[in-house]
């Protein structure tokens, strides 16, 4: 039992699965990039060759910062991705989860927020605290909508809040999606998603040409390793989370295995081209856009529900 | 360390600073960047901080003033980093040769791996200086 819980942890569907999943999917992003401004782009295994020589570079731990939240805290980052990453696969690929898992997944990926703000603030660089302070900006804004979206499935599933009772109520009346609320619930999710990856045009705390990579700047070596593995695995987790709340998750058997890529790769594309084709927008455009237009569509969906469409 | 060795050769993350240049190589640098030359394929990648850096680009004759900052740029490096030297500056003073407040020897303020002659240097002769660093590092 407990061997089986750690190679779900630890192998699949949790770390290694996740990690090496995360990192092939990152040179897709970085490749479709490169197509998007007529470029070859990088190598296959580009990011695996970026992580092992980070991992072999000098960790250096800056005077001025409190060392112990400076190393915990992309430790802890990746050891909260694994968690998500682990339940959420748990529902996919096994059929399982517990009573509340949804909660816990709510809770973590704003745990994964809260590390980052930690993180950066530990550093003792300015360029580091303005970048933690808007990572907490943009947690504000995005927080409200993510757990709205949350709230569609819950509902349409008869007040399930199991992910395997949501993926069995899809598997009988059909994948959420084809619902208006269904839609309007996953676009509203797939731009939270946009902010909790702080891709463009939500990237406000990483800000490369502006606050040189925010919370991250003073990282060096392995920690900084972690901070850009922790990136590349959101990109399994989050299109994970939505494939299991809209789209009916994944059927791994015969031509239902090409089907289920399908909908990953189709959700981890429309993420690349909104990124590719849309400016850094302003903290306070953000928090415009999330409270007054994402969090009430999100609301009305939502009510939509409620009514039964 | 071969096989570390490799990893680093396949991705060499850049750091540019400018040491006091008339900023001609410095555009240069920022033209080697773009989507024309796509240095990405090369697993390069420009990086706003010293600390994420594997090379740091250096140019321009590092005067009085600025000699000591691109030394503490230089020591907030992660090891190993490779210095590279863009431009003739850097090298033998250029034009500047003559000015007041030139440093001497530019290569004790920090060691230098690797000159890119030329006023300023073409983005081809930048290519062809990484290419062989990356020949080295690969033995």
């Amino acid at each position: 039992m407990i061997g089986m819980i750690l190679f779900h942890l630890l192998v699949f569907p949790g770390m290694l699965f996740t990690a090496i999943a995360g990192l092939l999917v990152g040179w897709l992003d970085r490749k479709v990039s490169a197509w998007f401004q007529f470029r070859v782009g990088p190598p296959l295994l580009q990011n695996f060759n970026d992580f092992f020589k980070l991992l072999g570079k000098e960790t250096i731990i800056v005077k001025d910062a409190v060392k112990s939240v400076f190393v915990l805290a992309p430790l802890a980052a990746f050891a909260v991705l694994t968690l998500i990453a682990t339940i959420i696969g748990m529902a996919l690929f096994y059929n399982l989860g517990f009573a509340g898992d949804m909660f816990v997944v709510m809770y973590l990926t704003m745990t994964f927020s809260v590390m980052v703000i930690l993180g950066g603030s530990a550093t003792g660089n300015v360029y580091s605290s303005i970048g933690a302070g808007r990572e907490m900006k943009l947690l504000l804004a995005d927080e409200l909508a993510f757990i709205l979206v949350f709230l569609v499935p819950i509902v349409k599933s008869g007040y399930q809040v199991q992910f395997d009772q949501i993926l069995s109520y899809q598997q009988n009346a059909g994948a959420i999606i084809g619902s208006p609320s269904g839609i309007i619930a996953f676009i509203i999710g797939l731009l939270c998603i946009q902010a909790k990856m702080t891709l463009a045009p939500f990237h406000i705390p990483e800000a490369e040409t502006e606050i040189v990579e925010g919370p991250f700047m003073e990282y060096s070596g392995p920690l900084l390793a972690f901070w850009k593995l922790d990136h590349y695995m959101m990109y399994v987790i989050f299109p994970f989370l939505l494939v299991v709340l809209f789209l009916g998750g994944f059927n791994l058997m015969g031509l239902g295995f090409l089907w289920s890529l399908l909908k990953y790769l189709a959700i981890v594309v429309v993420m690349i081209i909104i990124k590719n084709t849309n400016p850094r927008i302003r903290i306070d455009t953000t928090l415009n856009f999330f409270w007054k237009y994402a969090s009430p569509l999100a609301f009305i969906a939502v009510i939509l529900a409620v009514l039964g469409v | 360390m071969g096989w570390y060795n490799k990893r680093l050769a396949k991705s060499l993350w850049v750091f540019h600073a400018s040491g006091s240049p008339c900023n001609n190589c410095d555009i240069e640098i920022l033209d080697l960047l773009t989507p024309r030359y796509d240095l990405e394929r090369l697993g390069i990648k420009l990086v706003g901080s010293i600390r994420h850096a594997d090379v740091m680009l250096v140019t321009g004759i590092f005067n009085k003033k600025i000699a000591p900052r691109i030394k503490k740029i230089y020591e907030q490096a992660p090891k190993p980093i490779f210095v590279v030297a863009i431009g003739t500056c850097v090298s033998s003073g250029c034009c500047f040769k003559d000015s007041y407040n030139i440093t001497e020897k530019r290569e004790t303020v920090i060691p230098i791996d690797m000159y890119v002659p030329g006023c300023p240097p073409k983005p081809e002769a930048m290519i062809e200086a990484v290419a062989k660093l990356v020949g080295v590092l690969n033995g």
